[in-house]
């Protein structure tokens, strides 16, 4: 507004002055104007469902939403369900298996992609044909992944029958088939598929690390193990973070993997939160129930990004 | 399955566009029934309807199954777009009638007889208010054991007439080396078997007071927890990698002669056409033993919805020729189902659909015509899914003992009321 009123008060011969400020004030608008539809799409369809599904964890819609405030019953129930161990309720499979699926996924992933990667740093031969072959499961879908390890893990179709053909008639894995080991399938599946790309995130950190600090170490008379011990990974703390992120937020997510591998496990041993949501909201028609457990789930990912997002931007203005 | 949703709601936004251009001619129908076999079978109404100068248009749904479809309906009824009319299962037609966005075919129907053609528990769901808001298509029942003759013969079984009898033959089976029982462990059904297996432990009317109107007394009962050592009883007879298999491999199973028996709604027999088997010399179908002449059932239904005025004419066309005879007899022989009004004849049906058709209505006239709990029949998808949880938990071992079974599912269900 005030570069209005100058423009105005300077009545100037000079008839191209106004018409520039025009022009770069359209300028210095544009990247707003171009943003504006994508956040007005982000604003209403993330954030405004967001708070829409918190609106519906507090009513008690069924198969169609309904408005009506009644209450927290649908917390409640969940409540009352986190307790429920013997036998299992849903909801208490659905958030053991998250603690066991993250811890183990996000730990196997991080250990295995880092090991990997220190591998594939040796500058050994055919890195570049390597790469792309850890890499790769990353590009398939987690349906593609289930569905092949689903046959795979198979007592009656994959490697169990394939060992038993050759010979090997006393191996016995039936993880899959079995409710209290169904869970670690998920896992092995998750790890399979995300590894390599952990991988490729290690590597590009080890890449940027100085060979002048290896060498120095090196001189100083480090051994290997020492140099990767006390110098690579603590170097490559911004990297764990990072990919800690990356997993933790899939392992959340993961729906199309449990249900595909697993289609729900024996009895529903194999569920997820999310699985839970899905079957609630949609299968059950208790969209109040399936809403709280998104909001639940909602708040663990909060749990966890917010603290990263705060050092993140803490370390930024220092 | 987001993902899904979001197709649904892309499909019925393009939907609402042509909706405009749409001609009073025209039937728009959503469905799943896409795969082979019942594609041939809707291809019949489709035809009866080209005859009567009526179009015939799907609604595309992304997925194919039956949860895309009542998610994409969903979409569609919010949005204000009704189809034609919709394929829908039990409680998803009161639901949606009780939401007031279906039509009334009331004046169809008494000019077509429905009333006394249509069984009265199938009116249960077709009929809201007093007004006819949906068309069933089709009854399946689901108390059947699936038979493989030479199996049979090789042990020199008979027909089972009693849950022991059921036992005993399986007990022939296990000596002879063959998978006695040919079960998926998924839980609907684990739970499709236990609907068949209380029916049979504790008679028709325990299984109308359990099942059916979920009384308190009769689900804590010793019946239901003997219903519960059933099934245990034969969960015995399983192979050790039943977990988590499809239905239609379990019948590949008996087809091919690796088991003796599943236990299965009449979809099945679909599977044993499909791989060319004839009822009576290559399989056999009996009722489950001891349910002889109970039916429990299931049914297709078409939903008609509240169209707009100009076309109504395409729907009462629709729903006159989805209930009429020659196409309820065409329909089911192939779908393997029977008719879902009781004076069609019998002439071009099997077996095994002759048979069917005699137990319909003769449990229809004497009162043991129930709805599947299992399939949703018997109480809404709440409490449904609560009961399939419970008897999955039982089959799979994560609830340990009977006692502890009827204690969860009296719990179950009165939490999900």
């Amino acid at each position: 507004m005030s570069t209005v009123a100058t423009s105005q008060i300077k009545l100037t011969p000079e008839h191209a002055r106004p018409r520039a400020s025009v022009r770069s004030r359209l300028q210095e608008a544009l990247p707003k104007i171009v943003l504006a539809p994508s956040f007005a799409i982000t604003v209403v369809f993330v954030y405004g469902f967001i708070l829409w599904t918190i609106y519906l964890s507090f009513t008690n819609s069924k198969t169609f939403p309904s408005y009506a405030i009644t209450g927290g019953r649908a917390y409640q129930r969940l409540w009352n369900w986190t307790f429920d161990t013997d036998p299992p309720s849903s909801w208490y499979t659905s958030i053991t298996n998250m603690g066991i699926f993250g811890f183990l996924y996000i730990a196997i992933c991080l250990a295995l992609g880092l090991f990997l990667a220190i591998l594939l740093d040796q500058k050994i031969r055919g890195e570049g044909v390597l790469r792309p072959i850890y890499l790769y499961p990353m590009a398939l879908s987690f349906i593609v992944t289930g569905v092949a390890w689903k046959w795979f893990l198979d007592p009656g179709l994959g490697l169990e029958q394939t060992l038993h053909q050759w010979g090997w008639t006393s191996f016995h894995f039936d993880w899959i088939k079995n409710k209290d080991f169904v869970i670690y399938t998920v896992v092995i599946a998750g790890v399979w598929q995300a590894s390599g790309f952990i991988m490729a995130m290690f590597l590009a950190g080890l890449r940027g690390i100085d060979g002048e600090i290896m060498k120095a170490a090196q001189i100083d008379g480090a051994t290997t193990f020492q140099l990767y011990r006390r110098i690579v990974i603590p170097l490559l703390r911004p990297i764990f973070l990072s990919a800690f992120i990356v997993l933790a937020h899939l392992a959340i997510k993961s729906y199309d993997l449990v249900v595909a591998l697993t289609s729900g496990g024996p009895g529903g041993s194999a569920w997820l939160p999310s699985n839970f949501m899905y079957e609630y909201t949609f299968k059950r028609n208790e969209m109040a129930v399936g809403s709280a457990s998104a909001v639940i789930m909602l708040m663990t990912i909060v749990a966890i990004i917010v603290p990263y997002l705060y050092s993140e931007l803490r370390e930024k203005s220092r | 399955m987001l993902r899904k949703l979001l197709i649904g709601t892309a499909l019925a936004t393009s939907f609402a566009f042509s909706a405009h251009a749409a001609d009073v001619k025209e039937v728009q129908m959503l469905h799943w029934w896409t795969s082979g076999g019942e594609a041939a079978a809707l291809n019949v109404l489709k035809q009866d309807l080209a005859k009567e100068g009526y179009a015939w248009k799907d609604v595309p749904v992304a997925g194919g199954g039956g949860d895309a479809a009542m998610t994409a309906l969903k979409a569609m009824v919010a949005a204000g777009n009704y189809p034609t009319a919709s394929q829908m299962l039990g409680y998803t037609v009161l639901d949606y009638a009780a939401a007031g966005v279906m039509g009334d075919l009331t004046e169809t129907a008494k000019k077509e007889g429905w009333d006394k053609s249509v069984p009265a528990a199938l009116q249960k769901f077709s009929v809201y208010d007093g007004k006819w808001v949906a068309a069933p298509v089709n009854v399946h029942s689901v108390n059947w054991l699936w038979i493989n003759k030479a199996v049979m013969d090789k042990i020199g079984g008979t027909e089972p007439k009693t849950f022991d009898d059921f036992v005993a033959l399986l007990d022939k089976a296990k000596a002879a080396g063959v998978t006695p029982l040919a079960l998926g462990g998924q839980n609907w059904q684990e739970a499709t078997m236990f609907d068949s297996v209380v029916l049979s432990t504790g008679g028709p009317e325990f299984y109308k007071k359990a099942m059916n109107d979920l009384d308190d007394a009769s689900l804590k009962s010793d019946t239901m927890k003997k219903s519960f050592d059933n099934l245990a009883k034969l969960v015995t007879y399983v192979d050790p990698n039943f977990s988590g298999r499809d239905w239609n491999l379990a019948t590949a199973m008996v087809i091919k002669g690796d088991a003796l028996v599943q236990v299965m709604g009449d979809w099945a027999k679909g599977e044993f056409h499909a791989a060319n088997k004839t009822p009576g010399t290559d399989f056999l179908c009996y009722r489950f033993p001891g349910t002889d002449g109970s039916v429990i059932y299931n049914s297709d239904m078409f939903g008609m919805f509240n169209v707009p005025d100009d076309r109504k004419a395409a729907q009462i066309a629709l729903a006159t020729a989805t209930l009429s005879k020659s196409f309820q007899s065409a329909f089911n022989v192939v779908k393997g189902s029977v008719p879902a009004r009781t004076d069609v004849p019998d002439t071009d049906f099997d077996a095994c659909g002759k048979k069917g058709i005699a137990d319909l209505k003769k449990a229809n006239e004497g009162g043991t015509l129930f709805g599947s709990l299992a399939q949703g029949y018997g109480a809404p998808p709440a409490v449904a899914n609560a009961y399939k949880d419970v008897v999955s938990k039982f089959v799979h071992g994560q609830i340990k003992t009977s006692d502890e079974a009827v204690t969860e599912l009296v719990k179950a269900i009165d939490d999900a009321k």
